[in-house]
């Protein structure tokens, strides 16, 4: 895997080999497989993201009864022409719903880089391929930009909530989703890492402090925030805009960042919005089904 | 680590380490004992005990004892097919110490032929495990390599019959480790390997004076 996000656009560069097949190369050469078997299971990948939405039960609720049919609810308001979002974000935001909802129901996801950020890349992609009408090869191209991003950060930070807080699973996601976003609208490498890179930024900070300990509040909405904000990056890299702070350093301060982070606002279920009033209430109500 | 770690595992929610990890523990338990597993007392530990329930941990480990993948969606169906399958399980709290990682379980599990295994196992976060004890005794191994759990007396020459068994059969060793109760007690080593070790060369090993058990964990299904 890549040190850098540098490194993999001085590769397509030298090599004049696009973003997505810099990442596969070096994969295929890491992991002694061929190209067609690595891209027969980033297919399936592709394919298990693409079930994850359609599977979604609209009746259905976690465990807790903490989260369900909230992506019902949207679907219904989008269906009546009152999203304020139109057509296109409106799916984005219901999508991320779907399946971060399907995720806490213990049904079959893809996790991106997490279980708990799983709605942000099938949001923006499948948006993305019934909007453009991309090939399924074409989506499975786009996976590749995203894992690319995702490697680069996981070796320079890190994408679990414990270790670095939300913004290292929302926030990488975003990241690699808006990566994957500029590359399907023909974005130059440079502008795949500066979308990623300012998804990234938008999100530095932003804590893990899942009430009660589950990956349900504030998480499953929380997926809304990283795959919009996913589609506006992938927007301003696309306009020509750039991240003022090189993409691999804005990486390093979401490092830096998740080590500051008291522990009480990475993963333990002590902090944020677990440790409000309402927070601690739903967590001793659910202490009896423990 | 690889991209299919960053984007992937395809697996049942809603959490890579309290759910997909405890599958695993249980997958890796059900490959250890090497037959169908009958009964089994399953105690949590530390942030497995305190939102395993919710992260339905208790429903992933059962599942995994049957042998189901991560991403097999009956494991929230678990219970009931656990039921039909004649494994009879209780699940308990235990307090397995400070250095114990906070998602840990302790596994005591029973065969259908009477093979017993004592398990302690740990999910370290990306659906990644440990496997920490076995009976007892140290054994720290992550299940991604075929992987020889030998239980011999402490007395020279074992690790050389280990060992040049698996040079006979061009069996490459990743890591090694070995660990003893004491002076001429109990001791074992734990081989993670590169190729599969044939069956045969187990059951050789098994017969060898001084050899007290042999487990193996193997990559292939079955």
């Amino acid at each position: 895997m890549y040190h850098s996000l540098k490194e993999i656009t001085e590769v397509c560069e030298n090599q004049k080999i696009p973003f997505w097949r810099a990442v596969l190369l070096e994969d295929c050469r890491e992991e002694g497989i061929t190209e067609e078997e690595s891209m027969r299971k980033m297919r399936e990948i592709y394919d298990a993201m693409r079930d994850s939405d359609r599977n979604y039960d609209p009746n259905l609720y976690s465990a807790s009864g903490l989260v369900g049919t909230d992506a019902q609810k949207l679907h219904l308001h989008h269906e009546a022409g009152k999203s304020m979002m139109g057509e296109f974000c409106g799916k984005v935001m219901e999508r991320a719903l779907r399946v971060a909802e399907s995720n806490a129901c213990m049904k079959r996801i893809v996790a991106a880089p997490t279980a708990g950020s799983c709605g942000v890349m099938p949001a923006v992609l499948l948006s993305m391929q019934e909007k453009y009408h991309f090939t399924d090869r074409k989506m499975a191209e786009s996976l590749y930009v995203a894992s690319g991003i995702g490697g680069v950060i996981a070796m320079r930070a890190c994408l679990a909530g414990a270790e670095g807080g939300c913004q290292a699973e929302i926030g990488s996601a975003s990241a690699m989703a808006s990566g994957a976003a500029v590359y399907l609208l023909e974005g130059s490498p440079e502008a795949i890492i500066h979308g990623s890179a300012m998804a990234l930024s938008s999100l530095l900070g932003l804590v893990c402090d899942p009430v009660a300990g589950l990956v349900e509040v504030p998480c499953v909405k929380r997926n809304v925030i990283g795959a919009l904000n996913a589609v506006s990056s992938a927007d301003l890299a696309l306009a020509g805009i750039r991240s003022r702070i090189p993409p691999d350093e804005v990486a390093d301060a979401m490092k830096s960042i998740g080590r500051s982070l008291p522990s009480e606002l990475k993963e333990t279920g002590r902090g944020g919005l677990a440790a409000t009033l309402e927070g601690q209430k739903i967590r001793d109500r659910l202490q009896g089904i423990h | 680590m690889n991209i299919f770690d960053i984007t992937g595992p395809v697996m049942v929610g809603p959490s890579s380490s309290h759910t997909a990890g405890a599958v695993k523990i249980g997958n890796v338990c059900r490959k250890l004992i090497g037959e169908k597993i009958t009964d089994a007392d399953i105690l949590l530990h530390g942030s497995f005990l305190a939102t395993g329930k919710g992260h339905g941990t208790d429903r992933a480990l059962v599942a995994g004892l049957m042998g189901f993948a991560v991403d097999d969606s009956r494991i929230p169906d678990s219970f009931r097919i656990a039921e039909e399958e004649g494994l009879r399980y209780r699940f308990g709290a235990i307090d397995l110490g400070e250095d114990a990682h906070p998602n840990s379980v302790r596994l005591d599990l029973t065969s259908e032929s009477g093979r017993k295994l004592e398990v302690q196992a740990s999910s370290i976060g990306g659906g990644r495990i440990m496997i920490n004890r076995i009976d007892g005794l140290e054994a720290n191994f992550s299940g991604d390599l075929p992987t020889l759990i030998v239980h011999n007396l402490d007395q020279p020459g074992h690790v050389a019959e280990v060992t040049s068994m698996l040079e006979h059969k061009s069996v490459n060793i990743a890591t090694m480790q070995l660990y003893r109760s004491g002076r001429g007690g109990h001791a074992v080593m734990v081989i993670e390997c590169d190729q599969e070790i044939p069956r045969q060369s187990l059951k050789w090993l098994e017969h060898l004076e001084g050899i007290e058990k042999v487990t193996y964990y193997s990559l292939q299904k079955g």
